[in-house]
């Protein structure tokens, strides 16, 4: 059944001039849920969601967004989704309530509906107070507050929401994350786009990493954790001797290995015995390893092993040619 | 779950009309050009150069038309960084994914820029009041001198519009209004032409401005206007054309290079 998805995208491909941005990005989103792409700058997050909100078209490749195609059905589209972009969709000298008054116009509700949805959404979103004042004055936390507010005046299905925290302080970013996932319990469904692996862990059912243009990795945040490894032994090295040495024995199996700081992590199961032979195993002598630390693996691990690994295989390809 | 309501263009330019008169109700810049400007421009040409300056006619009278019109061309200054910003953040991206027409929210600054320089005009007719500005022009005349005028309006703020989009940032559109501004100096508005040395005679005569200048000018002293009415309508449509033509273009091209 495609009618539980509300996003179905497949073979998005799109290049600006010589540059391909997506080479091909194939994602399925289910009904009410979050969705996470996950992805560094330039990886083509911005890109995907422009394609999918209908304000940029792929070159290639089929997408349908709330049960329609975002070409043929632009307008169906646009009527049933919202987007909060990286730069703030507020005008600076309106005051927060006549942002939302203005929104609600535009989407078609009446002079009195409109005033009735800001009062809510200002209620909702914690600026009552923030409301009569104009947006100039309003902190970072506050405009991103009532950004996502205007995004839903028209009470979308399906809301994008591009890096909805870059730049707010953790306290804000906090704030914005309950907010988000209050939209969700109404059912809507989000599809946001993060650099920062906490974010995705903490909002998205599912996620998806992006890297040069293509999906390296789909699941939930936990499968995804799993596909790496489920726990890490951290390793500070006593000296550069020490770390060439334990990096050459391990080979492979170190992980993320920073010759600059001395560290590099081994994948284990966490067992005190298995650390314990680990460490045998590693540091005979007793003299190379001068500390550890057991990890649970983070999606950060994911995202790096995974970026690593395409980002090596794309030069195994170029040496090839 | 939505109620899919809808929202008519006319509508969405209402809107937008609006929210572009209440923002630049609260602009410094934008209240100088559309309020102040007029009465220190009439308050200047009229008693500091206008003693100087023999049109044959009291100056005051002489050169309300000029002054109207430059006065419009400072205020397209205003239009054209306003949309400049608009195409600059994150608002029409945000607007067109609610499905609001380019269209409209451009139409919305058109709107809002005639209305804005409706009030400096009002301001520049009350000022010329004070300095003894005697018109002799009847109802018909000034109905045809309000037509002409929002004519003029359209066109220069149709312009602005497209010297907006065209920009790529707000600086470079207040830029590009200086041509605007400088027309009028450039017209029959301030000097007879014939005072003009006879290269720029050429230029002044052939210019918009000119035949709006006489237009006004008729209307408003009773002393004909002959085929003026007609160059000035012409010329004002063919701005209108040419900018929204050129406007469109421009508003795609800049939504699809994003």
């Amino acid at each position: 059944m495609t009618s539980d998805l509300a996003i179905d995208a497949s073979g998005l491909v799109k290049s600006y001039g010589a540059v391909r941005v997506l080479a091909g990005i194939d994602l399925r989103v289910r009904r009410g849920t979050v969705f996470g792409l996950l992805g560094a700058n330039g990886a083509g997050k911005t890109t995907t969601v422009r394609i999918l909100s209908t304000l940029a078209r792929a070159d290639s490749g089929r997408a349908r967004v709330a049960g329609f195609d975002v070409v043929s059905d632009q307008a169906q589209v646009r009527r049933r989704i919202s987007l909060t972009g990286q730069d703030a969709a507020v005008d600076e000298l309106q005051t927060g309530d006549e942002n939302l008054r203005m929104m609600g116009r535009l989407s078609g509700l009446s002079r009195s509906q409109a005033r009735v949805r800001a009062a809510a959404l200002l209620e909702r979103f914690g600026l009552v107070d923030a409301g009569p004042r104009r947006v100039a004055t309003y902190s970072g936390g506050m405009r991103r507050r009532l950004d996502l507010a205007a995004c839903v005046v028209a009470q979308p299905a399906v809301i994008f929401l591009d890096e909805p925290t870059t730049g707010l302080d953790p306290r804000s970013r906090h704030a914005m994350w309950e907010l988000i996932a209050e939209l969700v319990e109404s059912g809507v469904t989000v599809f946001l786009t993060t650099q920062y692996l906490e974010e995705a862990d903490r909002l998205a059912d599912s996620v998806a990493v992006i890297d040069g243009g293509r999906v390296v990795a789909e699941g939930s945040p936990a499968e995804l954790k799993q596909r790496v490894t489920s726990e890490r032994l951290d390793l500070t090295l006593a000296d550069a001797w020490a770390f060439d040495q334990v990096a050459r024995s391990l080979g492979e199996r170190a992980l993320r290995a920073d010759a600059s700081r001395l560290t590099l992590g081994v994948a284990t199961d966490g067992s005190a015995s298995q650390i314990r032979g680990l460490l045998d195993e590693i540091d005979p002598e007793r003299r190379a390893v001068s500390s550890f630390a057991v990890h649970a693996a983070t999606l950060e691990d994911v995202f790096l092993d995974l970026t690593d690994a395409t980002a090596t295989s794309r030069e195994r390809e170029s040496a090839r040619v | 779950m939505s109620d899919l309501a809808t929202s008519t263009p006319v509508g969405q330019a209402l809107t937008m009309a609006g929210r572009c008169l209440r923002v630049s109700r609260r602009q410094v810049d934008a209240l100088i050009m559309s309020l102040l400007l007029p009465v220190l421009l009439m308050v200047m040409f009229v008693e500091l150069f206008g003693g100087a300056i023999d049109t044959g006619t009291k100056y005051v009278t002489y050169v309300v038309p000029g002054v109207i019109l430059l006065c419009a061309g400072f205020g397209s200054a205003t239009t054209a960084v306003s949309v400049s910003q608009d195409m600059t953040g994150g608002l029409m991206d945000r607007l067109r994914s609610m499905n609001v027409s380019g269209k409209a929210v451009l139409a919305g600054h058109v709107t809002a820029s005639v209305a804005r320089t409706a009030v400096s005009i009002e301001l520049v007719f009350l000022v010329a009041a004070v300095l003894g500005f005697e018109p002799s022009a009847g109802p018909l005349d000034w109905l045809a001198v309000a037509g002409v005028l929002l004519a003029f309006v359209i066109a220069v703020s149709s312009l602005a519009v497209a010297i907006g989009l065209l920009a790529k940032s707000p600086e470079a559109a207040n830029g590009f209004t200086f041509f605007v501004t400088f027309l009028p100096y450039a017209s029959s508005g301030f000097v007879p032409v014939h005072t003009m040395p006879s290269w720029i005679q050429g230029f002044a005569l052939h210019q918009p401005i000119t035949p709006i200048t006489e237009t006004l000018r008729g209307l408003l002293l009773g002393t004909g206007v002959g085929s003026n009415p007609w160059q000035a309508l012409a010329w004002c449509g063919a701005v209108t054309a040419i900018s929204v033509a050129v406007s469109s273009v421009l508003f795609q091209r800049r939504i699809a290079r994003s």
